[in-house]
């Protein structure tokens, strides 16, 4: 993040008088806690814990026992503080260190902070400083435990955090799942030497060589030979060099390639060679290029041996030699592609240069164990990977006067796979990578940048009461066309760009500017309305043959799910005509056969045994779940199979959230003896998913839900949804039946899926080893 | 080995030569049981040439005879004479076919077996220049067989291997000549201006396991680069009187001790050149200091990079050769002391009187065994 523009101009001479925003910087200080700080040789890594007041959007049950008028809503909302628990880290130049310090002792509130940990080369140095300046005892932590630690964190909590390095691909950064088991892997990493460290669990590590042939060899061999003081300076001519000129190839000793030794003509076989040989000047950007060769080489095949010997092949590197370098991660990449023959992929972690912090900050905090937690990544308050192409910009970029950040979120309930999930290691939950999809991309940037406006209007039309609504939603804004800009010329900031992370990033922007819920009031109504006409809706169902039945059930699923405001075709509509109707969007429906279908094989299906229970993972508010949801589930209830209810944990758009289907079933119950006698008799479940998103990642769910699915039994998983089946898990692979429904409400996905607006997607897929038990 | 028995001889001169990226190495058999008759049948050409080569050690600016290594009165297929082993810079390669060429090396038919690199990117010119045909051959068969066969005839009575005893411990750490019943398996690390390792399992069963570009080529191209040296000499004589520790950063420089978390001591690089990274640190050191950093630099991550192959493919015994090990003591106990100490006594360092001269000596067998072909 850059400073005001004042500093800006002056970063040259590293003016220590800047004034920082402090709200944008070092936020929530007054409640901050827990310091730790990471010094190293030119950047300081501040860590500290704060408590965030954020307003959420709760709901409560009217007392119905008393009198119940027409015309009075179904419940109440009311908007309340809420504490939630979030870790910053800034990271910043060494230079600036004494101001920081001196901007977090005023504003630092909390005295019940004694002592702040400490890691990282620089730490020594600077302890009076910080000692004398914050009034803290400087607490001393081992770097290399930080350093594993702070790995082991950011690997388990932070999706997408690795990547491969590939220079000339059409995305540079290729972003790897979250394996389940980040065990056992190697890091390697690169300082002014080098460490090779096995991780083999969360406390058990081991260094198990080294060299000392480094980040420092690079740095100090480097100045003497080109006279030139600075890292970035050395790596921005590396970037210009030719080696080849200093460097003695294959081919200059042997006129061409060693064949019977598949050695190529173009392989370095002496480093500086041609010095030793030539009596001639060479370039600075020659001999810095061949020196970066040369360490790279090293260190890569030297990792490959350990990693060979030790039979791993996760390997990841970090250090100041790395941190984000695309000179760098694309030497040491080909390093380990040649000596590995492509058997191992180096891995590069975005948030690399944290890792001594968090580790630091970790050992700190113990005490509240912040391990038995998940966190996430707040991509409001992070400011993500920020790179170029080596071309441009061999370095990572300008540093002076930028101020990094990493934001992440305690999450209120702790996440697991679902137990359901084919093969979790290979699980993506999102069906179109942006990152590399590139007019994907562009389509989906400029669909968020058109919804901007309206999504402001119904923030600000959600708090009419609320004061400085209009200026919040007017921040908020602001904060989310940045970041939408950031993406589009940095589409890898936040780990691979999908729908997903697209509207996860503006649900954590409308938080961090209080709008907790700004559809809380439309679902009310809409949940209010669509109440009155379930009684309704049952019956004429219930009236219906057994086939005919089936499929206005299934109809009616998908005429729920037209009502979402989450697609701009659908708001348009609602907003103009609120009468648009349950049975007007049947009508809207694509006719059979639909876009894709599988009903015929879903009703053979149906005329065998019931299933042991259903998970359904809903959607919508008001009409999807009252009149599209309930009437299907019931008719899954009367069959004997039970029904698990998964909905978000906190709101998203007007996705139903778990407090409030609390309240529409039992207002249901009231009003149905089916649904009323499930409950009753534990057939009829409800569960939250853990998760505030409008799409859903089966990788990360609720710890409780995952239970209840295994406790059940659960061999029918149905995913409801554009955002939930089409943006996300389109592709998921369960290991049981699933049923993955949705109306496309997006002219230009339904185009690119082959159809046109309002398509269908009915997909019944059966694993194939139930196929065989079946047949 | 056996000694060859050949039924039919090579013509006259004897030759093996290995022509690298910085050096070539030249072998040269001088028979020493010419009769009357053969002297008098010799031609004049021939004879020309073994005076030149035998009554010199130097040969124009920079060629070299290494008196020392000299083997005497090998018997070679029926014939007995002494081993030469001579040297000179690739660079240098066009005069020595220009004086091949003003010798009419070509009217003497004999083979010229030439391994290395230089083999192929020459062979071109040897034809064009003084007309003569090059029989290639495979520079790692040819080292191997080379080792094997100098190894089997001794050093004139002396065994060729020998290792250091008490690597870790520089008061008392002395070369030790040493005789091997076996020499397999062994990894072989041939340091020449790169670096191959080799795996040895039996006499014609080996494997390349790897190399690495950090050979000797880069100690000397580096030192000319930091201290305007320019000979390989030079380079070793500035390094023998350098002080790496005022260039590299060591442990205790860092940790202000041991880093015992890891059991790292004090006294070993952190980072090579670490600190050359301080301005102040650049200004106060001398081209001895560089030398020498640059020299221990490049060694240890040999004996690293041998050390991890060594234990990979489970091979105890780690033979080096290679001319950068010529008149270097400091790499060769060097690599000794990093073998012992970082495998804890389990591996073994040996090295070899002949350096850099096997590749050759592989070549001058081949000729003999071509004409047992033939």
């Amino acid at each position: 993040m850059a400073l005001s523009s004042g500093a800006d101009r002056g970063s040259h001479s590293m003016d220590k008088s800047i004034t920082l925003p402090p709200d944008e910087i070092f936020r929530n200080l007054e409640n901050a806690k827990r310091f730790a700080i990471d010094i190293g040789g030119s950047l300081t890594k501040l860590a500290y814990y704060s408590t965030v007041q954020h307003k959420v959007a709760k709901v409560r049950s009217f007392d119905h026992s008393a009198k119940e008028t027409e015309g009075d809503p179904l419940y109440e909302i009311s908007v309340q503080e809420e504490i939630t628990a979030r870790l910053h880290f800034i990271k910043f130049e060494n230079a600036y260190i004494e101001t920081c310090l001196d901007f977090i002792k005023d504003h630092l509130v909390n005295t019940e902070t004694k002592v702040i940990k400490a890691t990282g080369g620089g730490a020594h140095k600077f302890k009076d400083l910080i000692e004398k300046k914050l009034k803290l005892k400087v607490d001393k932590e081992d770097e290399m435990t930080c350093l594993i630690k702070g790995c082991n964190f950011v690997l388990k909590n932070i999706p997408h955090e690795a990547f491969v390095y590939a220079k000339h691909a059409d995305s540079e950064f290729r972003f790897q799942n979250t394996h389940p088991d980040i065990f056992p892997y190697l890091l390697i990493n690169i300082g002014s030497g080098v460490s090779i460290v096995k991780v083999e669990a969360e406390d058990k590590f081991e260094r198990i060589g080294g060299s000392s042939i480094g980040g420092g060899t690079f740095w100090g061999l480097g100045a003497l030979l080109t006279k030139t003081k600075r890292f970035d300076e050395l790596l921005q001519l590396a970037s210009k060099g030719q080696h080849t000129n200093v460097d003695m190839l294959v081919k200059d000793i042997y006129g061409g390639a060693y064949g019977s030794l598949g050695l190529t003509g173009d392989l370095i076989a002496s480093s500086f060679g041609k010095s030793a040989t030539t009596d001639k000047e060479f370039s600075k950007e020659d001999m810095a290029k061949s020196l970066l060769h040369m360490i790279s080489n090293d260190i890569g095949q030297l990792a490959c041996l350990y990693a060979k010997l030790h039979n791993l092949t996760r390997v990841y590197f970090g250090g100041f030699f790395i941190r984000g370098h695309p000179v760098t991660m694309h030497t040491i990449t080909y390093s380990i592609n040649f000596f590995t023959k492509g058997e191992v992929q180096a891995l590069f972690l975005r948030h690399e240069g944290y890792l001594g912090a968090i580790g630091a900050f970790l050992k700190g905090a113990e005490e509240d164990n912040p391990n038995q937690y998940s966190w996430g990544e707040n991509y409001a308050g992070s400011s993500g990977l920020m790179s170029v192409s080596p071309e441009l910009n061999p370095v990572q970029r300008a540093r002076s006067g930028t101020f990094d950040m990493l934001e992440m979120d305690r999450l209120e309930r702790q996440l697991v796979n679902l137990p359901l999930l084919q093969d979790p290691t290979s699980y993506i939950p999102d069906t179109v990578d942006l990152t590399e999809d590139v007019l994907a991309r562009e389509y989906w940037l400029y669909c968020f940048e058109e919804a901007l406006d309206g999504v402001v209007k119904r923030a600000i039309a959600s708090q009419k009461d609320q004061p400085k609504a209009v200026e919040r939603a007017e921040k908020f804004r602001q904060k989310y066309r940045h970041k939408l800009q950031t993406l589009r010329h940095q589409p890898f900031a936040y780990g691979s760009l999908t729908v997903r992370s697209l509207l996860d990033t503006r649900e954590h922007c409308l938080n961090e500017f209080n709008f907790p819920d700004p559809y809380s009031k439309i679902k009310q109504k809409e949940n209010d309305m669509a109440l009155k006409y379930y009684l309704k809706v049952v019956k004429s169902v219930e009236e219906l043959s057994w086939e005919q039945r089936q499929f206005t059930l299934v109809k009616g699923l998908l005429a729920g799910n037209v009502f979402d405001w989450g697609a701009k075709a659908v708001s348009d509509v609602l907003e103009s005509d609120p009468e648009f109707g349950f049975e007007q969007a049947k009508l809207q429906l694509q006719e059979r056969p639909w876009l894709v279908d599988a009903y015929n094989q879903w009703i053979e299906r149906l005329k065998g045994p019931p299933h042991k229970c259903a998970l359904f993972f809903v959607d919508n508010s008001g009409i999807d779940i009252i009149l599209g949801v309930f009437p299907f589930i019931r008719e899954l209830l009367i069959r004997g199979t039970e029904v698990v209810l998964a909905s978000n944990s906190g709101p998203a758009l007007n996705d139903v959230t778990n407090s409030e289907l609390q309240i529409l079933t039992e207002r249901i119950a009231a009003m149905d003896p089916v649904i009323h006698t499930a409950l009753k008799e534990d057939r009829l479940a409800l569960v939250q998913n853990g998760s505030s998103s409008p799409c859903l990642d089966l990788s990360r769910l609720d710890k409780v839900l995952a239970t209840v699915v295994r406790e059940r039994g659960t061999d029918l998983v149905i995913i409801e949804g554009m955002g939930r089946a089409i943006h996300t898990n389109y592709y998921a692979m369960l290991s049981c039946e699933s049923l993955k429904l949705a109306v496309i409400k997006n002219s230009w996905l339904a185009e690119r899926l082959g159809g046109k607006i309002f398509s269908v997607v009915f997909k019944y897929e059966v694993p194939s080893n139930i196929r065989e038990i079946k047949s | 080995m056996k000694l060859r028995r050949c039924s039919r001889k090579p013509a006259f001169p004897w030759f093996g030569m290995d022509i690298g990226g910085t050096l070539v190495k030249l072998v040269y058999f001088e028979p020493k049981d010419i009769t009357e008759e053969e002297e008098l049948e010799e031609v004049e050409n021939l004879k020309s040439i073994r005076r030149y080569l035998t009554s010199n050690t130097a040969y124009g600016k920079t060629g070299v005879r290494d008196v020392h290594l000299e083997l005497h009165n090998l018997t070679i297929c029926g014939r007995t004479g002494n081993l030469h082993f001579i040297r000179f810079p690739t660079a240098a390669m066009h005069r020595f076919i220009q004086m091949g060429r003003d010798k009419h090396f070509s009217s003497l038919h004999t083979t010229l077996c030439a391994t290395g690199g230089g083999a192929y990117k020459f062979e071109n010119d040897f034809r064009t220049m003084a007309d003569l045909e090059l029989l290639k051959l495979d520079e790692l068969d040819c080292l191997i067989q080379g080792l094997l066969y100098i190894d089997s005839v001794g050093f004139n009575d002396h065994p060729e291997c020998y290792y250091f005893e008490n690597p870790s411990d520089t008061q008392n750490c002395i070369k030790e000549p040493c005789c091997l019943d076996n020499l397999f398996p062994m990894l072989l690390v041939n340091i020449g201006s790169g670096v191959s390792i080799l795996a040895v399992y039996t006499k014609d069963n080996y494997k390349r396991v790897t190399g690495t570009s950090l050979g000797g080529g880069t100690f000397l191209g580096l030192c000319c680069l930091l201290t305007g040296c320019e000979t390989f000499e030079e380079a070793l004589e500035m390094a023998s009187k350098g002080d790496s520790t005022n260039v590299d950063k060591l442990v205790k420089d860092i940790y202000g001790g041991d880093y015992q978390r890891f059991g790292l001591q004090g006294s070993a690089v952190a980072s090579s050149f670490g600190h050359m990274m301080s301005k102040e640190k650049r200004d106060s050191i001398s081209k001895e200091d560089l030398a020498r950093a640059t020299l221990v630099t490049i060694t240890n991550n040999i004996g690293s990079i041998a050390r991890m192959c060594a234990v990979n493919e489970k091979i105890e015994r780690v033979v080096f050769v290679g001319n950068f090990l010529r008149i270097n003591t400091v790499s060769t106990k060097l690599l000794a002391y990093a073998m012992d100490f970082w495998s804890k006594g389990q591996l073994r360092a040996l090295f070899l009187e002949h350096e850099g001269y096997f590749g050759a000596v592989g070549a001058f067998l081949d000729l003999l065994k071509s004409a047992d072909d033939a």
